[in-house]
């Protein structure tokens, strides 16, 4: 009877999490499935909302939401809001979220220079022209931390995060419990 | 070819579909689709819509800090661009890595091919190979596969695991480890490390020939769908070894027209520029690379495993040769055109690498110290290798001071920019055409994509100009950048 009523609750019976890679590499995803065989005691934990490895195109309400990257481009801010919206947590994991990182290094140089060598200098290039598709989204003059455009619950430093980081702080938040990382898992690289 | 396809004569009266962000691939991508009131395709457009500027921001940066920073270009594949950085370095440092620092390279190098395959076959693609391409959105992902075939689930875990364990074995990571150097490797395989490898590769073999043998199963039993799906003919593009073989780490440029003629071969890889250029398109930061004598209408060609089956003479490897064999056969004993031939050939380098990291493994070389040379200083160097997706360029000069001055990157997923295209345009005619567009229709053509595994953030070089006008804001609301483009393309603050 209690699971006849569970099954017709659905949904809302596990913890939802969503996830999305903006400005970053991948690899603090990467490092997500990198707890390999926990990946399937994590799915009976959790149901995953719009993640790259689900079909879901839009973040709908969820308990977590964990955001790789910084924000380069007013694509990136939209999915940001929406996540910061329908997320009770919000989670910013790498550096690359954190503070720009990697992505940021084009911060200090003017984003007119950088397309002018990669679209019109170039050697080899064909029909040089500069990409200006209203279906491209426009990028900012820089990389911003997403601390500076949303308030974020949770920073996950490492680039990337280690697997065991990952799966001990997801359990803790799954679990109600405030995450709590020993200093020997602190390390960042 | 559908290049009509590209761009709708009268784009105003038409309806716009988009799929964003096509998902269970890496990075950032989108289709749009321009469809009039009888829901016929007029237009269909694969974007990429991010930007990096990394052969831009690297400029000035110490040559020998290169390789770990482009690793950031990709945490699927930060190995690729570590080992393609590093081989264009060993020139510039004027090192040819000694034998083992070469051997522990190809070790990593298997890894990576192991992983990636294994995470784009079982973690992304397989849910629509296995429910259907229209299966309910809700059961097409890595949870439906761990709920209705655990085994298959537990098996794709376990090689994606094998080949990240390998890599974190050589470099002290899973992603974005550091054991290349200039001129060789900074570490060694350790003898502990090397017997736990051991241990478990006979099953890892074991299981990839289990997964070319479903994907063949699956080719059999749908012949006619997976034959047809977004079929077209194209050139293919490839490393091989110097006798033909297929070899993932180094050759020479092997290319071959949609007949199966040759259009060059063994060419060595520094002189790339001579046979690729690269066009650009407004509508998306990828530019559409092509075989300069063939043209930018007929020079686009693939890269990837498909390209690779195809390209070379045999593989090295007892296992995946025969079953490249039955590829070929399969195909009618030419070389495979169809789109979902990339899964099967993905499937047979799975094996290939297992293989190869099996033959690795016994010999004591990867335990060696001999690890790094060095030599004359030049100015410029080409480093190329076959990464998972593709042929993958690295292209740098760097002045008296060791710091970079010029960068180019050619990514594997650029090289199938056109080649991806095309195949959304086939599927959006085959299928979606005159048709009342559904979830699952709409799947049909990020199936197209997927087959490729597409690394999109690998794949974004600069930015464009839009008439736009955007404002971010911050968590109270004030505005903390407005940003106006001007008819120039010029960004204002
Ligand atoms: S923080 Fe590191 S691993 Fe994560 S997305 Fe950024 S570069 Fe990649």
């Amino acid at each position: 009877m209690n699971e006849a009523r569970a099954a017709a609750a659905g949904v809302s019976r596990k913890i939802r999490i969503a996830t999305c890679s903006l400005a970053g590499c991948f690899g603090c995803h990467t490092s997500l499935l990198d707890i390999d065989e926990r990946l399937i005691d994590l799915l009976g934990m959790v149901e995953f909302d719009r993640t790259p490895f689900t079909d879901i195109k839009h973040c709908g309400p969820c308990d977590i939401g964990i955001v790789e990257g910084g924000v380069s481009n007013a694509e990136n801010a939209r999915v940001l809001g929406e996540f910061r919206k329908n997320c009770k947590v919000l989670v910013a994991i790498g550096p690359c979220a954190i503070t720009g990182n990697v992505p940021a290094l084009r911060n200090d140089i003017s984003l007119w220079d950088c397309f002018q060598e990669i679209y019109l200098y170039e050697a080899g290039a064909e029909g040089r022209q500069i990409p200006n598709d209203p279906e491209l989204p426009l990028p900012f003059d820089k990389v911003y931390p997403v601390g500076e455009v949303v308030k974020v619950d949770y920073f996950l430093n490492g680039c990337p995060p280690s697997p065991d980081v990952i799966w001990k702080f997801l359990v803790d938040l799954i679990q109600g419990r405030e995450p709590e990382l020993d200093r020997e898992s602190l390390r960042y690289d | 070819m559908t290049f009509e396809l590209e761009t709708a004569s009268d784009p105003a009266r038409l309806k716009r579909i988009v799929i964003e962000p096509v998902t269970r691939v890496e990075g950032h991508g989108k289709v749009t689709l321009l469809l009039d009131e009888d829901n016929r395709v007029h237009q269909a457009r694969f974007h990429i819509v991010e930007f990096r500027g990394f052969e831009k921001f690297i400029e000035g940066r110490p040559y020998t800090e290169v390789p770990v920073l482009v690793q950031r270009l990709c945490g699927i594949c930060p190995v690729s661009h570590n080992l393609a950085a590093s081989k264009a370095m060993d020139v510039i440092a004027g090192g040819v890595p000694p034998p083992p620092a070469d051997k522990l390279r190809r070790l990593m190098h298997m890894g990576q091919i192991l992983q990636s395959h294994a995470l784009h076959f079982f973690y992304l693609s397989s849910p629509d190979l296995l429910f259907g391409f229209d299966a309910h959105a809700g059961k097409r992902n890595i949870a439906g596969l761990v709920a209705d075939f655990p085994e298959i689930a537990r098996q794709g875990i376990g090689l994606r695991k094998y080949g990240q364990e390998i890599i974190r074995m050589t470099t002290g990571k899973r992603v974005h480890g550091t054991g290349v150097i200039p001129g060789g490797m900074s570490r060694n395989l350790s003898a502990a490390d090397r017997d736990e490898l051991l241990a478990g590769i006979d099953q890892v073999v074991r299981w990839s020939l289990q997964a070319v043998k479903l994907i063949e199963r699956i080719f059999g039993e749908h012949a006619d769908l997976y034959g047809s799906f977004g079929f077209y003919r194209s050139s293919f593009m490839s490393l091989v070894r110097d006798d033909g073989a297929m070899d993932l780490y180094h050759g020479g440029l092997r290319a071959k027209d949609d007949k199966g003629q040759t259009i060059f071969d063994h060419v060595d890889y520094s002189c790339y520029g001579e046979y690729i250029h690269e066009e650009v398109k407004p509508w998306s930061y990828m530019k559409f690379p092509f075989i300069r004598s063939h043209g930018g209408e007929a020079g686009w060609y693939r890269v990837g495993p498909l390209a690779r089956v195809n390209n070379c003479d045999f593989i090295p490897t007892p296992l995946a040769e025969a079953e490249r064999r039955i590829f070929r056969d399969f195909n009618g004993g030419s070389a495979a055109h169809a789109t979902l031939s990339y899964h099967w050939a993905r499937m047979i380098e799975m094996l290939h690498s297992a293989e190869a990291i099996h033959e690795l493994l016994h010999d004591d070389d990867l335990l060696s110290d001999d690890l790094v040379n060095t030599g004359e200083r030049r100015l410029r160097g080409v480093g190329v290798i076959e990464a998972p997706r593709g042929t993958l360029i690295h292209h740098y000069h760097i002045n008296e001071d060791e710091q970079i001055v010029r960068a180019n990157l050619i990514v594997a997923t650029t090289h199938n920019n056109q080649a991806m295209n095309e195949a959304i345009r086939q599927v959006a005619l085959q299928y979606l055409d005159g048709q009342q567009l559904t979830e699952g229709l709409l799947n049909h053509i990020e199936v197209a994509i997927r087959a490729f595994d597409p690394c999109l953030s690998c794949a974004t070089h600069a930015l464009g100009k839009m008439p736009l006008e955007v404002e971010l804001m911050n968590a109270e609301g004030t505005r903390v950048q407005r940003l106006v483009k001007d008819p120039d393309g010029r960004c204002q603050a």
